[in-house]
């Protein structure tokens, strides 16, 4: 009896150690259960908060999952066509120079309809920083197989599993982009552990803070689950997904600006 | 001596049921109720929160953001 009251005890205010961000509205999110989307979309609420970017950040979402994220975060947001999303936030930040401009895109549209609006505005060292999640499928469609599916990788179009002599190989476009002398700073992160998710934080953290410094464009990868795409449960998928994606997407900094530290 | 205790605070009705919770706590904390919420999800609760740290693993994976972790000396 007594530890129970112990443990009430402890529900104040001023024991408080994490909280969801109150950037975000009071939604349930409708992405499915154990989603990485989720995830992420918290932590960039909680980073422009702590950074207290709100009143001047603009998002820009184009077509997929990663479309739902206007609807849960009390920022300015832009939707753009499928893929367009580094062009329609290039027009912003030459526009609005002031602002934090990010855009939020899955696999299937950044690297694949949206290929060449996202080599362009890297190339051209936009200011703006690209969060690029991938799952190696189109998630919202039905899970059909996209440019980042792995070879031998179950989806609705391909159900024996990727053949690379037929469907080619899987697009690994953030170490494209790290080539391009745009970027400033490439990085690929998960957000399938504690650990993970915090590091994650902190190279969204170093990426929000370099826009200020206007040296290039930001690219963030975030190799996710997609568990009802990939017809797993939750658990299983993180599982997979370490075992499977991990190997072909290794997790690191492909490309920091020069003389900084490179290890996370 | 002072021990460090943590709680945490689920809200039920909005959790998808996903466990990543349960499987990254530590202290073996969560556990899925056999109960459904409003949504028909197996909610995840703090079953023996007793043993709870307040490490604030299980906040940090949830993708719905829906726990809040308190931690205290004692």
């Amino acid at each position: 009896m007594e530890e129970t009251c112990n443990m009430q005890e402890i529900v104040k205010p001023e024991n408080l150690v994490y909280k969801k961000s109150s950037l975000l509205l009071d939604k349930t999110f409708t992405y499915c259960p154990g989603c990485g989307h989720g995830t992420v979309t918290r932590i960039l609420a909680e980073l422009i908060e702590e950074l207290g970017l709100q009143k001047q950040t603009v998002g820009v979402s184009p077509v997929g999952c990663s479309v739902l994220l206007y609807a849960f975060m009390d920022i300015d947001f832009q939707q753009a066509a499928h893929g367009r999303a580094p062009a329609v936030a290039t027009g912003i930040k030459r526009l609005l120079p002031d602002r934090f401009v990010f855009t939020y895109q899955g696999d299937g549209d950044l690297a694949a309809i949206g290929t060449s609006e996202t080599i362009h505005a890297c190339n051209r060292g936009e200011n703006i920083l690209i969060i690029y999640i991938n799952n190696g499928i189109y998630g919202m469609t039905g899970g059909q197989m996209a440019p980042t599916t792995i070879p031998g990788m179950k989806s609705s179009t391909s159900p024996r599993g990727r053949n690379v002599q037929t469907m080619g190989y899987p697009l690994k476009i953030t170490d494209i982009a790290a080539t391009l002398p745009g970027t400033y700073y490439v990085t690929r992160q998960s957000v399938h552990t504690p650990a993970a998710v915090r590091k994650t934080k902190k190279a969204m953290r170093r990426a929000m803070e370099y826009q200020s410094l206007n040296r290039g464009l930001c690219f963030i990868e975030i190799v996710s689950n997609c568990p009802s795409g990939w017809k797993m449960t939750p658990v299983e998928s993180i599982k997979w997904m370490e075992e499977n994606m991990l190997p072909y997407y290794p997790l690191g900094d492909l490309k920091t600006p020069a003389g900084e530290n490179t290890n996370q | 001596m002072a021990k460090i205790k943590g709680n945490i605070v689920i809200d039920t009705e909005k959790c998808k049921g996903c466990e990543l919770c349960i499987a990254s706590c530590p202290s073996k904390v969560i556990d899925a109720a056999k109960e459904l919420n409003e949504k028909g999800y197996h909610y995840a609760y703090p079953a023996k929160h007793e043993q709870c740290t307040g490490c604030a693993n299980c906040a940090i994976v949830c993708p719905d953001g829906v726990i809040t972790v308190y931690k205290a000396k004692i």
